[in-house]
């Protein structure tokens, strides 16, 4: 019980700093609304001939691109607790070895729930009708938050491992730009090279993007990969890939928090 | 009663290349201030890492308040206060938000975090920026705040890794100042240090340790009794320096040895102010003037050199950013 007290604690650490540095939360909640304006004025022109409009499309892949970055932003708060040494306060406190990290998680979830309402808002203003009522649209807000949290734990990771809060910042939005990119968020995998579609479609991002549109009631397209698993049942996969993200990466962060050594 | 015992604790880096701790032991009785003195990478940090649970040694063995650190580290952290060479607080928040923050760490109630914040900021002087962000703070503020996180739950024994390092004079005054308040009410202190007058200042015992072994132990003045005893010194004008050392020599019975270029003999003595006494009244009657005089015993820095060959680096305050980035 009191490990998820301290969790808490901590997780209210992150919301004080919000409250204390508003500008965090601002440019948090801004550069995920300029994405969806961008896109979709200057790629609106792709949706042509798809039901809706290319926003419709465009939408779930925005979402499932902003919470992938939940990765980068976790491992730089921890990266910085690192660097100020606040880790070695935290580490001789009677509290549970989890605390820490998991109160960084869950304050990162807490801010993608603000900036998924916001990006939903701003994503309805440009013309997004998600179809398939109130219960599925919130079971695909739900699993984007989980997909966030997963990922998480990978920048829980990363920010443990660094040494530096900038190199860590930089060479997770490095390792997950791409990865938002090779994907089906914002075109169609379909009029890649033939390779790169396997990778894409097998890309958890993309997954995760297939998942949101069935939720929020939109049709996916598959190229080589039409008939895998991935593509035939995203959601299910999209929670195997959760599931996975977590398994490797809960252990490996709360053993090197253990031993964590900032010499 | 020993509130610390450290025993044989080795620790190495690198797969043994580096020796971090090797063989160290050492203790502290209860209600006492032990000062562990050495040159940067001498093993101090990781000393006290170890005895406060942050790092577990390869092997030997250790307790604090007669808890085992690698058996049971939980309960360690229970007793123990801990403030390192990095103010060690979230600088966004205010001084008052990291003290009701880690007062509700150590599961006090809410009110119970609140009154003590209070109360902390009052005793560390800093009542009146409690609600600054800690970024705003000077460097003595930001170590007093951080030395005031650790001593939330009355600790029963502290490790204060060296708490003055980059601070300017004027802060470290500060801090020792409330360092020794502390001891005055009692607490067990091990305190890490390179500065030796600081050791000098706060700690009834010293360990002086040196590549990862103590090399040395005892109060400051055991200490600098191993060097030797005290010596006179004295200034007098060029034409006098032969008359004058040779009437030195023949009260203390001792050989004295002449620095020319600044024109100071200087002496040892077995029994300082007698002799000292002694030699004015012979420069009385023989007419000599002395320009300066002194009685001077053997500095902490005396004693690290003879010790370990080598002069402690005081390691020039730099600013923060800059140490950061310095690690091994």
């Amino acid at each position: 019980m009191n490990g998820i007290k301290d969790a808490l604690v901590i997780t209210k650490r992150q919301l004080l700093q919000l409250a204390r540095v508003p500008e965090v939360l601002i440019f948090n909640t801004i550069q995920p609304v300029m994405f969806v304006l961008l896109f979709r004025y200057v790629f609106g022109g792709l949706g042509a001939g798809i039901k809706g409009g290319y926003v419709q499309l465009l939408m779930p892949g925005i979402f499932v691109q902003t919470v992938t970055f939940t990765l980068a932003a976790t491992a730089q708060g921890l990266a910085q607790d690192m660097e100020k040494g606040l880790i070695d306060r935290f580490r001789s406190l009677p509290i549970a070895r989890s605390a820490l990290v998991v109160g960084r998680t869950l304050g990162d979830a807490l801010l993608n729930i603000v900036v998924l309402v916001v990006m939903g808002v701003a994503g309805y203003i440009v013309g997004w009708r998600p179809t398939s009522g109130p219960l599925h649209i919130f079971y695909g807000f739900l699993m984007l938050l989980f997909f966030g949290y997963a990922l998480s734990w990978a920048g829980v990771f990363a920010g443990l491992m660094s040494k530096d809060a900038r190199v860590v910042a930089n060479v997770s939005f490095l390792f997950t730009f791409p990865l938002t990119f090779l994907s089906n968020a914002f075109a169609s995998t379909t009029s890649m090279p033939k390779a790169l579609q396997y990778f894409a479609e097998w890309n958890p991002v993309s997954t995760m993007v297939a998942a949101a549109r069935q939720l929020f009631g939109f049709h996916n397209t598959f190229g080589v990969t039409a008939h895998s698993f991935p593509s035939e049942h995203p959601i299910v996969a999209s929670f195997i890939y959760m599931v996975l993200i977590m398994a490797v990466f809960i252990p490996l962060s709360v053993n090197r928090y253990k031993n964590a050594n900032r010499r | 009663m020993k509130s610390v015992i450290a025993e044989n604790l080795v620790k190495t880096y690198r797969k043994g290349a580096v020796r971090a701790l090797d063989d160290l032991s050492l203790d502290v009785e209860e209600g006492t201030v032990l000062g562990v003195l050495g040159p940067n990478g001498a093993g101090k940090t990781t000393t006290v890492r170890v005895l406060s649970t942050l790092l577990e040694p390869d092997s030997g063995h250790a307790t604090v308040g007669g808890i085992d650190v690698i058996k049971n580290p939980k309960a360690v952290r229970q007793i123990i206060g801990l403030s390192g060479q990095y103010a060690a607080v979230d600088e966004t928040l205010s001084g008052w938000d990291n003290l009701v923050m880690f007062g509700q760490l150590y599961h006090l109630s809410a009110s119970q975090a609140k009154a003590r914040a209070t109360e902390l900021l009052a005793q560390f002087t800093l009542t009146e920026a409690a609600h600054r962000p800690i970024k705003t703070f000077s460097g003595g503020m930001r170590r007093r705040l951080d030395l005031a996180a650790s001593l939330i739950i009355r600790p029963k024994v502290l490790f204060l890794d060296e708490p003055t390092t980059g601070l300017d004079p004027r802060g470290r005054m500060e801090m020792w100042g409330v360092i020794e308040g502390l001891v005055r009410e009692g607490v067990t202190l091990l305190l890490t240090t390179q500065y030796l007058e600081e050791a000098d200042q706060l700690a009834d015992d010293i360990v002086v340790i040196d590549q990862g072994k103590v090399i040395a132990r005892g109060t400051s003045d055991q200490l600098k009794d191993q060097v030797g005893g005290e010596r006179i010194e004295i200034v007098v004008a060029q034409e006098n320096l032969v008359k004058a050392q040779e009437v030195i020599e023949r009260v203390t019975h001792g050989r004295a040895t002449v620095d020319p270029g600044i024109r100071r003999i200087s002496v040892p003595v077995l029994d300082g102010t007698q002799s000292l006494i002694a030699v004015i009244r012979e420069f009385d009657s023989s007419g000599i003037h002395a320009l300066d005089l002194a009685l001077k015993r053997p500095s902490l820095d005396d004693v690290f050199l003879s010790l370990t060959g080598h002069v402690a680096e005081a390691e020039i305050p730099v600013d923060e950013g800059k140490k950061k980035g310095a690690r091994k």
